[in-house]
């Protein structure tokens, strides 16, 4: 019952919001969904083992609506839940123009996410990764920046073609299929010989590789993230690439094994490749929006590496850190979002001494950089360690190369703090004061989870062990 | 003995949050009594393992699980044995006194920044007691990346200076790429042993092929290369000393540079089963120590001169390492701590005497206005000098006895190096101390001795620094009179070197000779008549540093940079996104439905569906054409 509460409670909820239009009725009510929601994820959380539902949807086309929340579904959830209230909280203070129907998409769009992690039925996956994303087009292109619709296209056009090569592929699977089924054993169940392995393959990769993105297929992410709402970007960037990275532990590697392990030094060079690439331009910006998109960009870079080692420390690194990230990146938007709103600027030219004026958001800050950077007993210094790791057993030269990546992130996440953060204040600057209190509550609230994750992940690392155990037999 | 060890950086970790997270409450007074007694107390249970090991032996101490991934285990557990607990003693000891001296040199700060100061000083502690306490390379890793980070935070402790944040962040990414090689080490070893943890790894390391070895033993020292500022990445050191004195005081004695020398000491077993990468340690830090000690000849500034002064003599431990004289490394180690901890504390007493002068030209004569601080800053340059019986001697000596055992023109230039040290080190002293004062008129009315928080560890870092070489008495003097040997002997497996006691004896001859008449020749030059100009030819060349960070900067930064920008402004502008926006434009140029979109009307999200749909039924309804096309297809 849980998993379908957990897509039901943001669906009816968000729909309910549409109707509220009273502004702080809207943000109230969404936030309580949001609440009710992470209590359903704490709660399945809590009952070990895989939990399931199943119900007819459309028997004649072979497909359910089934639902399943092993490990990485529950993380993946639990994830998806905690970062809506978060996001709430830390931006309340944002106006937006209708903010009933914003509120109401939002939580469309999570009831999407949450469709995505837990189905177990590719029609449904299919539908509910439609489900994720529509929402954005419009959160995007009606209350984003000046570039809005232009980015948007872009973005459209990216997630659409995707989309489209992912059905392909997702109908050539289902044809194959003995009984004519969706159902995600069906899929792992299929012989597929080499040859329309190594086609099929590519589908569902383009697709997930624009999502999550890799490199060559990341151009519209930092637009994207620039020009959306920051609410909406953190949605994109903390839950939202994790479905593209879901989707290939999921879905490309138990049904494509053959083809992973032909194409998989492809990917992995291509990976690494836009690590290097991306933390580069990272080193480059001047607009910290764009700053985070790409050292996003890069750390992204190093979980699809690490799932295409096929080993099993790279996939265990893979799981911690899709929590991790989600985390990590939460809270750089959360400072983003409370420097921009302050301040409206968010480009490091009009930006210096913030931390004589705003000490607090500053050590937050400084905390959330170094977890970016993966220091020990940081969060994301475990996830990291394993997967560079896995790379390492995959091809020494490729960590070597990967490598170079925790050097340049150092540059370009100091680079951020000291520009924005240390030497004298600047105009604009000047009378700037501390974040608010809800900004500053929801950045403690997520800095130590990354101590804590940091210092013991055990537990994180035992939630997901069942998934890691299924995909590797899998294949 | 097993919850005292975690004892020993609880304490500061304590003393860190409670400085940080009480910055805005405590007085001053509260926060330098918590954050001198948090380390005060770290020692005294460090003392207390120290006889305990040295009574009953080694032990581990796990506290639980940290990464369990793989087929791999990773526990969070401290190892106390003979090496760790001498490291314990140098860490919290020198510590303490740099704490007491800083409750004083910092007084003028504003509370809140006293306190900020203070939290990060523990925590530096805490990061460099994980390092030498953990029983495995990974928990070593977590402390080796903290006193990164810690040495980040101190360096740009005044954070308005956009130069101090600059020396912040080059420290940080320097001792970074170290630290790659570090960590790509350990993923050697797990991919080869399956543990980090040293037992594990010292008992089966011959089940590591010499290829292995070699790999492992050259990335461990990439990553001591970094922390250790050995060339090529030494350059942040001396950009360090942007932090408050004191904090030199402490990377450059007690924490952080030594790290390298313990990390390589403790792999001792490794490393003697590796003759590339011994070679390779030796030549690199015999390079270090000459290059360095050429620089340290002609630099003005108190402070970098000693930074200079700390890369040459952490050259001459990795000149030990490589000839396999662990011990010995070790040793100078210690002794180093002392008397670097005392001329860097030293100098900021001269430095706080002369308000915030650090130019040496603008001194001299301090010897009769500030009587302790003078003694105490002879005594240290005497010291690092390697004259008897002072504690540089006995531990220099060792190295460079080791070093003519291997190869005798590495003693030839190690003692010429030692000729250097002694003559930059009798330049500083004789042109700061001696001679006449040139500072202002305003400096020199008030001039005065330090208070007696920073006299007393000045006192008793002196004495140490003159009795601190008796641990290691040669055999040559005192048989069985290396009691540091026979205390390491359990963990360090020494490689034996035979010398004639009459060769030894000339070779200590000829080492004290040379640096007595350095001395003698740099005081009767420079009391008098120091070097007041600005350097012409070589000397011009030495005080900037052989253009070393000009070179980095021209032949990686430069290309980096551009090659960024290359990447952002013309790849990702024009290449790949001009191919994505063409397709685009394409699309919109024949699609009425997609321009509907363009201009935010219509979300495309019904001609998608509508699309999607149109797929779904052209293949239910035709009965998988579209498969059968797909497959006539490949």
């Amino acid at each position: 019952m849980i998993p379908l509460l957990l897509i039901l409670i943001p669906l009816l909820g968000g729909l309910i919001n549409f109707f509220l239009k009273e502004e702080k009725t809207a943000k109230g009510w969404a936030l309580l969904i949001s609440l009710a929601t992470l209590a359903a994820s704490l709660a399945g959380i809590a009952q070990s083992g895989t939990l399931s539902f199943d119900a007819a949807w459309l028997p004649t086309l072979g497909s359910s609506f089934a639902l399943s929340a092993d490990g990485m579904a529950k993380m993946l959830t639990l994830l998806t839940a905690v970062s809506f209230p978060v996001i709430f909280i830390a931006t309340n203070k944002n106006n937006y123009k209708n903010t009933s129907a914003f509120y109401a998409l939002m939580l469309l769009s999570q009831a999407g996410l949450m469709g995505v992690f837990l189905s177990a039925d590719c029609l449904l996956f299919y539908f509910f990764w439609e489900l994720a994303l529509i929402p954005v087009y419009f959160l995007c292109s009606i209350w984003g920046g000046e570039r809005r619709i232009a980015v948007t296209f872009k973005f459209f056009i990216y997630t659409f073609i995707g989309s489209l090569l992912m059905l392909g592929g997702i109908l050539y699977l289902y044809f194959l299929t003995p009984d004519h089924s969706f159902a995600l054993k069906s899929f792992y169940h299929l012989h597929i010989s080499a040859k329309e392995q190594n086609f099929v393959f590519w589908l569902f990769f383009i697709a997930f590789a624009i999502k999550m993105p890799v490199f060559p297929f990341h151009t519209w992410q930092p637009d994207a993230y620039e020009q959306s709402p920051t609410a909406v970007t953190m949605v994109l960037s903390a839950v939202m690439v994790k479905m593209g990275i879901y989707a290939v532990v999921r879905w490309l590697i138990p049904i494509f094994p053959e083809a992973t392990a032909h194409f998989d030094n492809l990917v992995m060079v291509l990976a690494i490749i836009g690590m290097i690439y991306a933390s580069l331009i990272a080193i480059r910006q001047d607009d910290l929006k764009r700053l985070i998109a790409y050292s996003s960009i890069a750390h992204i870079g190093l979980m699809c590496a690490a799932i295409f080692a096929q080993n099993k420390v790279g996939l265990e690194g893979v799981m911690i850190q899709m929590f991790n990230h989600g985390v990590n990146v939460l809270g750089l938007w959360i400072v983003a979002d409370a420097i921009e709103q302050q301040l409206g600027t968010r480009k490091f030219s009009e930006l210096g001494g913030l931390a004589q004026k705003a000490p607090g958001l500053a050590i937050l800050l400084v905390i959330l950089a170094f977890a970016n950077i993966a220091l020990p007993l940081t969060n994301a210094f475990v996830g990291e360690f394993l997967m560079f790791n896995a790379v390492f057993q995959h091809n020494i030269w490729m960590a070597v190369f990967a490598g170079t990546s925790i050097i340049l992130a150092a540059v370009y996440t100091l680079n951020m703090v000291q520009k924005v953060f240390y030497g004298n204040t600047v105009p604009s600057t000047e009378h700037a004061i501390e974040a608010g209190s809800n900004t500053r509550a929801m950045l403690i609230v997520l800095v130590i989870v990354i101590i804590v994750l940091g210092v013991y992940p055990k537990p994180m690392i035992d939630l997901t062990n069942d998934t890691v155990s299924t995909i590797l037999a899998a294949r | 003995m097993n919850t005292l060890a975690y004892l020993v950086p609880l304490f500061p970790l304590l003393g860190f949050l409670v400085n940080g997270l009480g910055r805005k409450s405590l007085s001053k007074s509260a926060t330098g009594v918590i954050g001198s007694g948090v380390i005060l107390a770290s020692f005294v249970v460090s003392l207390l393992l120290f006889f305990d090991v040295k009574s009953h032996g080694a032990t581990i101490a796990t506290a639980f699980d940290f990464i369990n991934g793989g087929s791999f285990k990773i526990p969070f557990a401290f190892q106390i044995d003979q090496l760790s607990s001498l490291f314990l003693l140098i860490i919290t000891g020198i510590g303490f006194l740099i704490h007491l001296y800083s409750t004083a040199y910092m007084h003028e700060e504003e509370s809140h920044h006293f306190a900020r100061y203070f939290a990060y000083l523990n925590l530096f502690v805490f990061s460099m007691l994980l390092l030498v306490m953990g029983a495995n390379y990974v928990i070593m890793f977590i402390g080796w990346e903290g006193v990164g980070l810690c040495s980040y935070l101190l360096i740009g402790y005044w954070f308005k200076n956009a130069n101090y944040n600059y020396a912040a962040k080059k420290a940080f990414v320097m001792n970074r790429i170290g630290d790659l090689g570090f960590l790509l080490a350990v993923f050697w070893l797990l991919s080869k042993l399956g543990t980090v943890t040293y037992g594990d790894v010292f008992a089966n390391y011959s089940k590591l092929s010499s290829a292995d070895m070699t790999g492992i033993t050259i990335l461990l020292f990439v990553g001591a290369m970094g922390k250790s500022a050995q060339i090529p990445l030494y350059t942040w050191l001396p950009d360090a000393m942007a932090g408050p004195t004191p904090v030199s005081a402490l990377i450059h004695a007690a924490t952080m540079v030594t790290a390298g020398i313990y990390m390589i000491a403790r792999s001792n077993v490794l490393y003697s089963h590796s003759e590339v990468a011994q070679n390779l340690v030796a030549i690199i830090g015999l390079a270090t120590a000459l290059f360095s000690a050429t620089i340290a000849i002609k630099q003005n500034d108190i402070k970098k001169v000693l930074a200079y002064s700390t890369v040459s003599q952490l050259g001459y431990m990795f000149l030990g390492l490589g000839v396999g004289a662990y011990t010995g490394a070790v040793f100078h180690v210690m002794t180093h701590a002392f008397f670097k901890a005392l001329l860097f504390l030293g100098a900021g007493s001269v430095i706080h005497a002369m308000h915030h002068e650090q130019d040496i030209r603008k001194m001299g004569g301090l010897k009769k206005k500030l009587p302790i601080t003078h003694i105490t800053f002879l005594m240290g340059c005497i010291a690092i000098s390697g004259i008897p019986p002072f504690s540089g001697f006995f531990s220099k000596d060792e190295i460079l006895a080791a070093a003519f055992a291997h190869n005798p023109v590495y003693w030839g230039l190690g003692v010429a190096g030692a000729a250097m040290t002694a003559f930059y080190m009798f330049r500083l002293y004789a042109t700061t101390f001696l001679g006449t004062f040139r500072g202002t008129h305003e400096q020199e009315h008030h001039l005065h001795e330090s208070p007696s928080a920073m006299t007393i560890p000045l006192i008793i870092l002196a004495i140490l620094s003159v009795i601190g070489g008796f641990v290691g008495i040669p055999e040559l003097f005192v048989h069985d009179g290396h009691l540091l040997k026979s205390f390491l002997s359990p963990v360090i497996t020494e490689q034996e070197h035979h010398i004639e006691h009459s060769t030894e004896y000339v070779l200590m001859g000829i080492s004290v000779a040379v640096a007595a008449i350095a001395i003698l020749f740099a005081i009767s030059k420079y009391s008098k008549n120091p070097e007041l100009g600005e350097p012409a030819g070589l000397g011009k060349i030495l005080a900037d540093k052989w253009y070393i960070d000009e070179l980095y900067d021209a032949v990686i930064v430069k290309p980096l940079d551009a090659l960024a920008t290359f990447f952002k402004n013309i790849i990702e502008k024009s290449g790949i996104d001009g191919i994505v926006n063409g397709v685009g434009k394409l699309v919109t140029y024949s699609s009425r439905q997609l321009r509907l979109l363009q201009n935010g009307q219509v979300g495309g999200y019904i001609l998608f569906m509508v699309l999607a749909m149109i797929v779904v039924v052209l293949i239910w309804v035709n009965d998988g054409y579209l498969y059968k096309m797909f497959t006539s297809l490949f």
